[in-house]
């Protein structure tokens, strides 16, 4: 066996519509059995990368051998070696599981008593016996995610490339997928993974990392976290705001990164400096500054040359919220029924002004229901839901005017002009005349947008997406400001601006409400409620969450470790 | 709130026609229509082919032959020898219709008895036939009548027909005003329909929901939009058949556009109630399909209202188009006074206000 199986020399796509090529000069070599992760944010270019290597594409120019094969003239030869699963796998959401099977053995001529001895033989891998005659389009996602693998393995490949099989999978199932994938490199299959999950990569033997159609690193990801060794740092015991505190850091010219873990703060420091002095950070006097294991995340950062910084602009244009409730939000009670699914049973929590507040659960265990039901989205079948002390189901505009909201995917007009999202949004708020000029040329200004503002927003790149569909949330000052799902899909430079901006505002008086399933999103959160099968089955702050389940073996967990044996405990409490 | 409103309908109109795509989509297919229609939809027959099996060889026989073949409506002649032929021509649509002279028509109208001729039709074009028949008629007619004068016997009373209003039988005339109903409306409804499914489609409706805007805002903001889009299509019908195809416009402007507001109400209700039920632009667009079809069909502009079965006839009154094509003729045609308009306009009143109202009922109520 050779040591390469996978040759990328210098490949380079162009597309038509886009003057950027996808990837610009990339080499790389592939090694044979084991697991290789393609690692970097939307749009770096793994997708195409894949697609060249599957022969689905042709590059404009270099070269890329897999198996000492062109994949685009020798594609007969490389069809029965190559299993593919694209991200949005073709399964027939109005056929059952084993008709996807069947369909997909059909298509690859698997007849007879081959056929039977590898679907027994799938269905037991993936676990997936007992739901073969449910309807695909009822799995979850992560049964979806092991069917679509199923049919990827259908031909016994070779080289298994899988394209972001972990997108929309929560995080229990995503450790069952990994652990197939390593029973596949046991037997001496060659699997790339693509992710835009920087802590995926950590798990892979060696990972290439793209950012913006270019090649970061490729090799070991310990050789790139061995780079910041012994500068990732942990503000602890902090007293005071760390929100204000990470700013502070951040203005320090030795802190290249930094971002918020529950009441700590974690610092990547530039190369060669001297620590940051606490008391100079007014960090407090217990607070302490301890080195931990540098993640994979943070080295991926200092490669791109350090975080956004710690200031946000957008904050220092806002005026401080006034009011005097002090519960913001409140649920009570709260259930939603679909039929005779319960979307949401008897949730009640409350969130104080200027407080940071996550649902954090798999998908499809309910949280976006209540989210909806507490921003007047949906009317819930009993319980209330209550913002600012008013009930959003009989009170209409007054109390909606207060309110910002970002959707999932931040939903703007997209054959409106960025100016004209602006307008409409500040219009839609009452903003008028003078008054409405002066916010959005803030807004311009704060989010360096005016490039962009004759462009639609498909056009734009996600990062200022991102900035428009905040800017649109914001423009009215809103005391409450509801998140859903804010930053899936961005990398982490824009996610740390975005929460930058959160953070800033957040200190301003407003309050966040905020769904998300990113364990690191939830350590922005100062209280978050774990959503699961419509219950919450725990609330508090990341740190007490994580201190639940802190034991001899693991005794400083992570968000992930947190939220997994969680869901579990409960799972079985259920069953029990 | 107005400006709230107005904030609305500015995005809507900026959405419709910010890209030349959009824009074309709204303005060609109307001028197309305008330019095919009134050659294309056409009742008239010409240019078919009549066929005739003479068994006789008289004066008589050959002079009709001779007046069917000068007839706009059959370009061509075909002579048939036999029986077989007869029914081959039929079968074959060589003919549409086929004339038989029996063997003894020239004597008999040479001897003064009543002669007869028989005209075979072509049962899968029963439309065109019968039109067709009605100019064998008419020639036949004519000619019996002449031998009446040139006997200088009384012609026997006969049947004389004057076409009011469009004394020509003219058909552009009777389909102009037509598309301006018809036109209208299927833009009407896209507009609201699929607008509505759009922004459910593409997440924004939520960031509407969650905004100040009432629902009523809402759909306010959809329909003012789609009337407008509708009056500007519906105009440049109206210029087109009065300035090109010379349709006499007899009627009151202000009575056109206001009912064609009513109408538009109406249709925009509907749209809007499809769209209240529909999850996606697919099933929006569909829907209007499903809407448009019958609404056309059962509108009495294919064929009459009151041709249909009486329950039909009565579940009809809820097709807006159905009220407005009769009144868009009435003032095209007939200057038609507001008064007797009113039992066409009140059912669209009626129809909006039901429609309207539901939908807002719905709207409200699929949120829950």
């Amino acid at each position: 066996m050779s040591d390469s199986l996978v040759i990328l020399d210098s490949v380079r796509k162009t597309f038509s519509h886009s003057v950027k090529p996808a990837l610009e000069g990339v080499s790389a070599v592939l090694k044979p059995g084991q697991i290789t992760g393609l690692v970097g944010p939307d749009g770096a270019g793994k997708t195409t990368l894949i697609r060249l290597m599957a022969g689905l594409l042709a590059p404009t120019s270099g070269s890329i051998s897999v198996d000492h094969c062109d994949p685009i003239r020798d594609a007969d030869q490389l069809r029965a070696f190559i299993g593919y699963m694209p991200q949005k796998f073709g399964l027939y959401e109005d056929l059952s599981v084993i008709e996807n099977l069947e369909l997909h053995a059909d298509l690859r001529a698997l007849m007879g008593e081959e056929r039977v001895t590898t679907f027994n033989r799938l269905l037991a891998f993936t676990d997936l016996t007992r739901f073969t005659s449910r309807l695909a389009g009822k799995l979850s996602g992560g049964m979806k995610q092991k069917l679509g693998l199923a049919c990827a393995l259908l031909g016994r490949p070779r080289l298994l490339l899988l394209d972001e099989p972990s997108v929309g999978v929560d995080p229990i199932s995503r450790r069952e997928l990994w652990k197939m994938v390593h029973e596949l490199i046991a037997k001496g299959m060659t699997v790339v993974w693509s992710t835009a999950y920087l802590d995926e990569a950590e798990l892979c033997a060696e990972v290439i990392l793209m950012n913006d159609g270019q090649l970061i690193f490729s090799g070991k990801p310990a050789d790139l976290t061995q780079r910041i060794h012994d500068r990732s740092l942990q503000i602890r015991q902090i007293t005071g705001n760390r929100r204000q505190l990470l700013a502070r850091a951040l203005r320090r010219p030795e802190v290249s990164d930094g971002v918020i873990q529950g009441h700590a703060v974690r610092l990547v420091l530039r190369e060669g400096v001297d620590r940051p002095n606490l008391n100079e950070l007014d960090a407090g006097d217990e607070a302490e500054l301890v080195p931990v294991a540098p993640r994979f995340e943070d080295a991926f950062i200092e490669a791109l040359g350090g975080g956004p910084g710690g200031d946000s602009v957008l904050a220092q244009s806002l005026s401080p919220v006034l009011g005097d409730e002090d519960i913001v939000v409140e649920a009570v009670a709260l259930t939603k029924r679909f039929g005779d699914f319960t979307a949401t049973d008897q949730v009640n929590f409350e969130v104080k002004r200027g407080e940071i507040f996550g649902l954090l659960g798999p998908n499809g265990a309910g949280k976006s229901t209540t989210f909806r039901m507490m921003c007047g989205l949906l009317t819930p079948t009993s319980g209330t839901a209550r913002v600012m002390g008013i009930d959003l189901k009989t009170s209409g505009s007054e109390a909606r005017q207060r309110l910002g909201y970002m959707a999932q995917k931040f939903s703007l007009y997209s054959n409106l002009t960025i100016e004209q999202n602006l307008k409409f949004f500040s219009g839609v708020y009452g903003l008028r005349g003078a008054w409405q000029k002066t916010v959005m040329a803030e807004m311009i200004e704060v989010f360096r947008l005016q490039p962009y503002l004759g462009t639609t927003p498909d056009t734009l790149p996600l990062g200022f997406k991102q900035r428009l569909a905040l800017a649109c949330a914001v423009m009215h000052q809103p005391a409450i400001l509801f998140l859903d799902e804010p930053t899936s899909g961005v990398d982490p430079v824009t996610r740390r601006e975005f929460w930058t901006h959160i953070n800033g505002i957040v200190e301003k008086g407003v309050t966040v409400m905020v769904t998300t399933h990113f364990m690191d999103e939830a350590e922005y959160c100062d209280r978050i409620a774990l959503v699961f099968r419509g219950k919450i089955i725990a609330a508090g702050s990341p740190d007490q969450l994580k201190e639940q389940i802190a034991s001899p073996q693991n005794p400083d967990p992570s968000m992930e470790d947190a939220f997994i044996s969680l869901v579990q405990q409960h799972a079985s409490d259920v069953s029990i | 709130m107005f400006s709230r409103i107005l904030t609305l309908i500015i995005k809507e109109l900026e959405m419709l026609l910010q890209d030349r795509q959009s824009r074309m989509v709204l303005i060609v297919p109307v001028i197309l229509q305008l330019a095919l229609f009134p050659f294309a939809a056409t009742l008239e027959v010409k240019n078919n082919t009549l066929a005739i099996y003479n068994e006789d060889s008289g004066r008589e026989s050959v002079e009709l032959m001779q007046r069917f073949s000068q007839a706009q409506a059959f370009s061509q002649l075909l002579a048939l020898y036999s029986e077989a032929e007869v029914r081959y021509a039929i079968d074959n649509q060589e003919a549409l219709i086929v004339i038989r002279f029996p063997a003894d028509f020239s004597r008999d109208i040479a001897a003064g008895l009543p002669s007869k001729i028989q005209a075979i039709l072509d049962g899968r074009r029963s439309n065109s036939g019968q039109i067709a028949l009605g100019y064998v008629q008419q020639i036949v007619n004519d000619y019996s009548n002449e031998r009446f004068r040139l006997q200088q016997k009384n012609v026997p009373s006969s049947l004389v027909v004057r076409h009011w209003f469009n004394p020509n039988l003219n058909y552009v005339w009777h389909i102009l005003p037509s598309l301006i109903a018809i036109i209208t409306s299927i833009n009407a409804l896209i507009v609201t329909a699929l607008s509505v499914a759009r922004e459910r489609e593409q997440g924004t409706l939520d960031q509407l929901l969650i905004s100040p805007l009432t629902p009523g805002m809402i759909m306010i903001g959809k329909i003012i939009p789609a009337i407008l889009v509708a009056v500007v299509q519906g105009t440049i019908i109206l210029l087109g058949a009065i300035f090109i195809y010379r349709v006499p416009f007899a009627g009151s402007l202000l009575l056109l556009y206001s009912s064609m507001m009513f109408y538009c109400l109406a249709l925009a209700g509907f749209g809007l109630l499809i769209s209240s039920v529909c999850a996606t632009q697919q099933q929006a667009f569909l829907g209007v399909f499903c809407f448009v079809m019958p609404t056309i069909m059962l509108s009495g502009y294919a064929s009459p209202v009151d041709n249909m079965p009486v329950w039909l006839q009565y579940l009809d009154w809820i097709n807006p188009l159905r009220h407005f094509i009769v009144i868009v003729k009435g003032l095209f045609l007939k200057d038609i006074d507001p008064i007797a308009l009113l039992p066409n306009v009140y059912p669209l009143i009626i129809i909006a206000i039901v429609t309207l109202s539901s939908a807002n009922w719905l709207f409200r109520h699929r949120l829950a």
